[in-house]
């Protein structure tokens, strides 16, 4: 396969390269499929190649050379430092917060960066049937951060979610403190459009980063909050000529 | 000690209708075979027991086997939607779903206490949730420190039944790779049936292999290329075009029935995909 050497990057470029300039300085992610786990491998390539990829499916330290398509690919289990049955990942690495940053998505976050993964519409008379939790809420709860994926649009950025399957924020000041948690609760969410982080004070979403070439009115129209903007808004920096055909020749492979 | 039989009796011995049944397997050496020969043999009315329904409990759902549903992730993994459980849970088709559904710690305790043979496992999850006012949880305080966790009450399926790598003449299963919940499966079922790759003379100790002695497994059934498309670590790779195909093939009804009919209810045990 080519790699296309357009130097101007799609806005899932920018998300994914975006995603991985944060594990720069991280010691061990946890990841699902998509494009937290291609943003995970690029920053093995690109920033941290000391960095420890963790999948669920029990495979610590992969170090897969393609994208996997699932959170258990073969490639995943040939190449782990080690690989523990699911109960010991939840109780001895995840529980116990062994591990440093993880990365989550979601079909719905609200304003303290609460999510939905489990369905829209009623619980009982869905109008979708999303997947369900999985590992999040406990990922959520223990890992030292949370890094939030997810598409920028209003059906996601939403004013209420439809249930709450994973706790970021809670209510917001004190609420994970009250919930027991240990880990720090989201730290981001990394969207198409820009990088929204919790205000130290209210734990509320406040845009602080916008890509390159992204209109603020475009980031408004896709929250369904009247969404913050930081007084010290920053303009991402685009993707480098390095980050960029690593992205592209990883995704290729 | 195991009885090393066929499939076709393994299933006809151990499940019968309305049995609680878990079929395991952590996106690796799920037991496709196995699945597909109890829809041949028409059980119904089934509690399905899994983790990640993936593709085989799709399937199963579809083909209105499943009266209940026990799981903490139904997707397609790295694809999208399981078409069929949407439609069983969304639109009652072809027949309505009970579910129970927690989350991955939650289901992962539950099996390890029912392998241990205790009542309950203790964690710390499902506060703040919505999730936690759907499913059988409940709190309880740490007798030593006082500290607030949560109950989650031990998985007994009736029968429990995974696919590994290899097993020796007297029944002994050794399985390599991602392990997933395939242990705990196997001690915390009341009946356990473990589908093999292959039977060998001799079974050679793997770094990092678990073994499962004769004598915690009920039955034992040579089924080679039983965990297609899943995958066995070292001896089958995973199809991962099939499973981007059964995300176009399931979302029609007509379509995933004939497909079904055609490539599972027409076919000999463990010709599977």
């Amino acid at each position: 396969m080519t790699v296309t050497s357009d130097p101007t990057a799609t806005a899932g470029e920018v998300q994914t390269v975006v995603a991985a300039r944060r594990l720069e300085h991280v010691q061990s992610v946890f990841i699902g499929v998509g494009r937290p786990s291609t943003a995970a491998i690029l920053a093995r390539i690109v920033h941290n190649p000391e960095l420890v990829l963790i999948y669920e499916s029990g495979t610590i330290g992969a170090k897969p050379f393609r994208i996997p398509l699932s959170i258990g690919d073969g490639e995943l289990a040939q190449t782990a430092d080690f690989i523990v049955p699911v109960p010991e990942m939840f109780n001895y690495w995840i529980g116990a917060g062994r591990i440093e940053v993880a990365f989550l998505g979601a079909a719905q976050v609200d304003r303290h960066a609460n999510l939905n993964t489990t369905v829209i519409g009623d619980y009982e008379h869905p109008k979708t049937r999303l997947p369900g939790a999985g590992g999040a809420p406990e990922i959520a709860a223990s890992c030292g951060e949370v890094i939030v994926i997810a598409p920028h649009t209003r059906r996601t950025f939403v004013e209420q979610l439809d249930f709450l399957t994973t706790v970021g924020h809670g209510d917001g000041p004190g609420a994970r403190q009250r919930l027991g948690f240990r880990g720090a609760g989201p730290s981001a969410v990394i969207t198409d459009l820009g990088v929204l982080e919790p205000d130290p004070d209210t734990r509320e979403l406040v845009l602080t980063q916008i890509h390159e070439g992204v209109e603020l009115d475009a980031i408004h129209e896709a929250t369904a909050w009247d969404l913050e903007v930081a007084s010290d808004l920053t303009i991402t920096d685009a993707p480098t000529a390095q980050e960029l055909s690593a992205l592209r020749e990883l995704m290729s492979r | 000690m195991a009885e090393i039989t066929t499939l076709r009796e393994a299933v006809a011995e151990l499940v019968k209708d309305g049995d609680s049944v878990a079929l395991e397997g952590f996106t690796h050496l799920i037991p496709f075979a196995a699945g597909h020969e109890l829809l041949r043999q028409g059980r119904r009315e089934l509690e399905l027991i899994r983790m990640t329904p993936d593709l085989l409990y799709d399937q199963m759902i579809g083909m209105g086997s499943a009266r209940k549903l026990v799981f903490s992730y139904g997707g397609n993994p790295g694809v999208g939607s399981l078409h069929r459980f949407r439609d069983a849970i969304e639109h009652g088709w072809p027949a309505p779903v009970e579910i129970e559904e927690h989350s991955h710690a939650g289901m992962a305790n539950r099996y390890a206490a029912g392998a241990a043979k205790l009542p309950f496992a203790v964690m710390r999850g499902y506060v703040g949730t919505d999730l936690m006012a759907r499913t059988t949880v409940a709190p309880v305080t740490c007798p030593f420190t006082g500290e607030q966790l949560v109950a989650v009450p031990a998985l007994n399926p009736d029968v429990g039944i995974v696919h590994a790598q290899e097993a020796d003449r007297e029944g002994n299963v050794q399985l390599w790779g991602i392990p997933g919940v395939q242990k705990e499966t196997v001690l915390a079922a009341e009946r356990s049936l473990v589908t093999v790759e292959r039977i060998v003379d001799e079974l050679v100790p793997r770094p990092g292999a678990i073994v499962l002695p004769s004598w915690v497994v009920d039955l034992v059934v040579e089924a080679p290329g039983g965990s297609r498309p899943s995958y066995s670590l070292g001896i089958v790779d995973r199809d991962n075009g099939f499973y981007k195909f059964w995300d176009g093939l399931s979302r029609d009804r007509d379509a995933f029935t004939s497909w079904m009919n055609e490539n599972v209810l027409a076919t000999p045990e463990a010709s599977v995909r």
